[in-house]
């Protein structure tokens, strides 16, 4: 079967293992396709994609936009900014009127955990889940992977990836759990005691408190941001005492057995989760994941609009 | 199922060669011109008649593989999408001849899509077509092959396949025609 097993990609955690090697494998067609002289191809040239960004973003909304643009659909873009949720509008009422406009597809980050799914629940477009709270990033999973697999080749048994940083506010470290397990990697967390959620052993991920330990441990390591916005509360004393402890630097890096991929989904804080000389060094593939990522959401937008059958 | 070979062994490879030689005929030393097959099938025509070219002439003949599937015009209506092959044309189709092969020419949509996505590549001089087998009568749309292997007249319920001493064995053409139920 060529076909994805669902209608809407809200998380990895609904995806089965042949429907991320079906992203995977057209993903390639379109990595092609983005690096030729004319980088575009005709495919929805009938369909309409809303982007509605409820929460700031510029790297995975210019993504989705360049990857809707490169399929030939129509795009509208809005934020939340500018829009009348300001107003007092009930998240399905803007939807339903953007849908009214005829909108096939809706590309959606929210900052509520589950919004993603309640929308795809009231209204009668594909949505993709572009990041909801601290729940899901799965295009972003999926890049990673992707990623890793361009590295690594496309057998994940016995990979070893660790991410390190701030778990308990990352959506990303989630869908990358799900996403590498599925794909049959063995999976650790590293970071301070407070960012890293009490059960999260329960998913049958590792926990590891000591940076350099882990990175001992593994063949890929993504950084991750330390996203003050979501931070109510200090989890540790202060940035310069995180950089120390679970910042990766090029002393640490190169004084490791062996030479890991270094990953990092952006934006990154230089000097703080990652030095500038080891993002900028050739064991890591952060400008990659982002050229991936535009392949990868040309791909999961392919696949959920070959589903909407036309009247 | 009916089966009903229309193109054997023998004369399966006479065609391969009569192609090439009519492919040499106009295109002589092949300096200007690149042989393009259409993923899946075009390409195991493609590689015999490489072969063929180049024992004939001695030198290395230009080719690429093209898969379609994005440029299709029945995206959303097929019940599963198809997943695309690799296209692989790694020199500049700016100005140059171009052949473009494919195994069975039917309904002449598949070559439609074809011309789109060589035209994503750049301008070629010239596009000609190469079809192995060419079912007249069944068009779509106003293509015809300027080389053909073999013409035949089917109906649009029957099915031609061809088939490949590399993959299923034995080269040869089979014609399959749906028994008729009585109603």
């Amino acid at each position: 079967m060529n076909n994805l097993s669902v209608d809407h990609l809200i998380g990895i955690k609904d995806l089965t293992k042949e429907d991320i090697e079906i992203i995977f494998k057209t993903a390639d067609s379109f990595k092609q396709v983005i690096n030729r002289p004319i980088k575009k191809v005709p495919s929805l040239r009938d369909i309409t994609i809303a982007n509605l960004f409820f929460e700031n973003s510029t790297r995975t909304r210019l993504s989705f936009e360049l990857a809707e643009k490169r399929l030939s659909a129509d795009v509208v873009n809005f934020s939340a900014a500018s829009s009348s949720v300001k107003k007092g509008e009930t998240l399905v009422d803007t939807v339903n009127n953007i849908l009214s406009m005829k909108v096939d597809m809706v590309v959606m980050r929210h900052s509520s955990p589950g919004a993603a799914k309640f929308l795809s629940e009231r209204i009668g477009a594909a949505v993709v889940n572009a990041g909801d709270g601290t729940h899901e990033h799965p295009t972003q999973a999926l890049l990673d992977s992707y990623s890793i697999r361009e590295q690594h080749g496309e057998d994940f048994n016995g990979r070893k990836v660790v991410i390190v940083g701030d778990i308990s506010h990352s959506r990303v470290a989630l869908s990358n759990i799900y996403c590498l397990q599925k794909l049959g990697a063995e999976v650790m967390v590293c970071g301070p005691t407070t960012l890293i959620p009490k059960h999260i052993d329960k998913l049958g991920v590792k926990v590891e408190h000591d940076l350099r330990t882990a990175l001992e441990w593994c063949d890929v390591a993504n950084m991750l941001r330390i996203q003050l916005e979501r931070q109510d509360i200090k989890y540790f004393p202060s940035l310069r005492e995180y950089s120390m402890l679970y910042g990766l630097n090029k002393e640490i890096l190169d004084s490791l057995s062996k030479k890991i991929t270094v990953m990092h989904p952006g934006p990154i804080n230089r000097g703080v989760e990652i030095t500038s000389d080891v993002a900028d060094s050739d064991q890591s593939i952060i400008l990659q994941q982002v050229e991936n990522g535009v392949a990868i959401r040309m791909a999961v937008i392919y696949l959920l609009a070959s589903k909407i059958k036309r009247q | 199922m009916e089966k009903r070979v229309i193109l054997d062994q023998q004369y399966f490879g006479i065609t391969l060669n009569r192609l090439a030689a009519q492919l040499i005929e106009n295109h002589q030393d092949f300096e200007n011109t690149a042989l393009i097959g259409l993923q899946p099938r075009g390409i195991n025509v493609l590689t015999r008649l490489k072969k063929i070219l180049e024992k004939e002439l001695g030198k290395e003949i230009l080719c690429g593989q093209l898969d379609i599937t994005f440029y299709r015009d029945d995206f959303r209506r097929r019940d599963t999408p198809i997943i695309p092959s690799v296209t692989n044309i790694d020199f500049i189709i700016e100005n140059k001849n171009i052949v473009l092969i494919d195994d069975v020419l039917f309904s002449g949509r598949t070559i439609r899509s074809g011309l789109d996505a060589l035209l994503a590549f750049g301008r070629p001089n010239k596009v000609e077509l190469l079809a192995f087998v060419d079912r007249r009568f069944e068009r779509h749309l106003p293509i015809q092959p300027d080389y053909s292997g073999k013409t035949v007249d089917t109906l649009s319920s029957q099915r031609v396949s061809v088939e490949w001493e590399e993959i299923e064995g034995e080269d040869k053409v089979i014609l399959y025609t749906q028994e008729k139920t009585d109603e």
